[in-house]
């Protein structure tokens, strides 16, 4: 453990202030469950999730197939009866976007765009200008959109989802591993939609991947899974901000937290080599922040903050 | 007014493609008439004799009235099984026990061939409307259920969940969710219906009713007269195509744009 929890340092970890910002973010957060759990029959599938969102902010939940992310997204969604905790969803309004695009087979791409707001009781007209306005932003043009679903290609299937999520508005979306059957290229455009609707509408994102790299490069935080039952085992706050991560940050970071050994646990994967490993990080440090003292470039740059505490109290000073 | 519109755009392309279709009956006509030179006219009159008898019938004899008296009887049975067995099934589908209980008598009811029920209907409603009518039902009863029932079972989970995270309202869920999948079963066991109703009034009538075209038949068949039986028949299996391909099926094609193409 302690071991590994160098590693974590090498990767350049800093350790302070995690605590006052839990706080801070716990009373302006909109979305908050304490204590949540659920069981199928008698198989526990969560058990004591506490998890805060506040507007404007990406929360990523990772972690393996069947550690009951699904389960509690949801939860939080209302699909599922709550059985145990507290769910308060402060947010004006929520939509979801599921692993699979879900869109009506007997229903057009525009119509399934404007199916919320068709829900809100708005005009045919004005939906249908609504859904060809934002089509045109998603890359659907108008005749995609007089498309059946079956006519479309996958991407475009995602695009018509995504859309359909997006147009209502949403103060918090839900997405559920919606960008795991696409291709690279596909999933670096409908990141880059979904960060500019995010930065322009200050919307909440709630998040559920197995895509670690995903994770690292949507959200403001990432919250760790565990199977059996399902629980939070690793809180990560991300250092940069969205617009500053470039794809060699990313990768850098991405195999960082694979070296955390919570999440390796996670994820079933075998201990990390020890000492010997030397990490990616030490290829190129990424810009320094704003701000940072210029000593602190050449060091590596913390990614990551881990909020919880077991790690901390091992993990060697990098503190600048 | 909208589905007049849906069913006329349909119709040009969907006559042209029938040519295949009218070349195979025309086929048939032709083993027809083959069968009738080799066997001679009292087993098996020509097409020409039929059809000849068919058009006397129609111009001045009793042929549409009686046509019609049939179509009332088959259609109005056939009406009331589309309403019971689809609203029935849908009901039996959305829950799990009650489409479990309701299977095995559906297969009872299928298993029952329409004949023993036109006895029991003979005994029952003797030579009135009820007879035929209620046979028709009873036959086409189990079709329609079957249908709902597996339209309602195999509604998707997935799209119930979108449905409710979209906060549809209930009259959308019906008509947006639900419906468009039922339809998709009801439609094809509606026509199955429809073609076993054409089948059954007839022999409803051939054994319990005075008028009608079984009736007319069981007349053709005591005096041995094969044309005209033919001639019947003929009439009979004509409406049921014209009403199948002309009304249903372009119908069905327009409705079902969505689907993707049957590979």
């Amino acid at each position: 453990m302690a071991s590994a929890a160098s590693l974590i340092g090498a990767a350049g970890l800093i350790e302070a202030g995690a605590a006052h910002l839990t706080e801070v973010r716990l009373e302006a957060a909109a979305l908050e469950l304490s204590g949540v759990g659920h069981a199928f029959g008698p198989t526990e599938v969560l058990e004591g999730i506490d998890l805060a969102l506040q507007p404007g902010q990406t929360v990523a939940l990772v972690g393996p197939s069947g550690c009951g992310k699904t389960t509690l997204l949801h939860l939080v969604a209302g699909l599922l009866p709550l059985r145990e905790g507290t769910i308060s969803n402060r947010f004006a309004s929520t939509a979801c976007m599921f692993q699979q695009p879900r869109l009506l087979p007997w229903k057009t791409a525009s119509e399934n765009i404007a199916l919320g707001l068709k829900a809100r009781g708005m005009s045919r007209a004005q939906r249908a200008q609504r859904a060809l306005e934002l089509g045109e932003r998603l890359g659907l043009g108008a005749d995609d959109l007089a498309k059946f679903p079956h006519e479309l290609s996958g991407g475009m299937q995602s695009r018509v989802a995504l859309a359909r999520a997006l147009v209502l508005d949403p103060q918090l979306l839900l997405l559920d591993e919606p960008f795991s059957s696409l291709d690279i290229g596909l999933k670096t455009e409908l990141y880059a939609l979904l960060a500019e609707h995010q930065a322009r509408r200050g919307m909440a994102v709630l998040m559920i991947t197995h895509d670690l790299m995903e994770a690292v490069r949507l959200s403001d935080r990432i919250l760790v899974m565990i199977a059996g039952p399902g629980r939070i085992a690793r809180r990560l706050v991300l250092r940069d901000a969205l617009g500053r991560r470039d794809d060699a940050w990313v990768y850098r970071s991405t195999a960082a937290l694979l070296q955390d050994p919570v999440v390796r646990e996670s994820f079933g994967l075998p201990e990390a080599q020890a000492d010997g490993l030397e990490l990616p990080a030490a290829v190129e440090p990424p810009p320094a922040p704003a701000g940072a003292p210029a000593a602190c470039a050449a060091a590596p740059v913390p990614a990551f903050t881990i909020e919880d505490a077991p790690v901390r109290a091992h993990a060697p000073a990098h503190r600048c | 007014m909208n589905l007049l519109r849906l069913w006329l755009r349909g119709l040009p392309a969907y006559l042209w493609s029938g040519w295949g279709a009218i070349a195979s009956l025309l086929l048939l006509m032709a083993a027809w008439e083959a069968v009738s030179q080799r066997y001679g006219a009292l087993v098996l009159p020509d097409p020409r004799a039929a059809f000849h008898t068919l058009y006397g019938l129609l111009a001045s004899g009793p042929g549409w009235s009686e046509l019609a008296i049939t179509a009332r009887r088959a259609l109005t049975g056939l009406a009331l099984s589309i309403v019971a067995g689809s609203v029935l099934g849908l009901v039996a589908g959305l829950s799990m026990t009650a489409s479990t209980m309701s299977r095995p008598l559906v297969t009872v009811l299928m298993g029952t061939p329409p004949i023993a029920w036109l006895v029991l209907a003979m005994l029952w409603f003797g030579a009135s409307d009820g007879t035929p009518l209620f046979t028709v039902f009873i036959a086409c009863f189990p079709l329609v259920f079957l249908g709902a029932l597996q339209g309602a079972r195999t509604l998707d989970g997935q799209l119930r969940d979108m449905a409710r995270t979209f906060r549809l309202p209930l009259r959308m869920q019906v008509f947006d969710v639900y419906l468009p999948h039922m339809l998709s079963y009801l439609f094809p066991s509606w026509i199955a219906a429809l073609g076993v109703s054409w089948k059954v009034v007839v022999m409803a009538e051939l054994l319990a009713s005075s008028d009608g075209v079984g009736a007319a038949l069981a007349a053709s068949r005591s005096q041995l007269d094969t044309a005209t039986t033919m001639a019947w028949i003929s009439a009979v299996v004509g409406l049921l195509l014209a009403v199948e391909y002309l009304v249903l099926e372009p119908f069905k094609r327009e409705v079902e744009r969505w689907r993707a193409p049957q590979a």
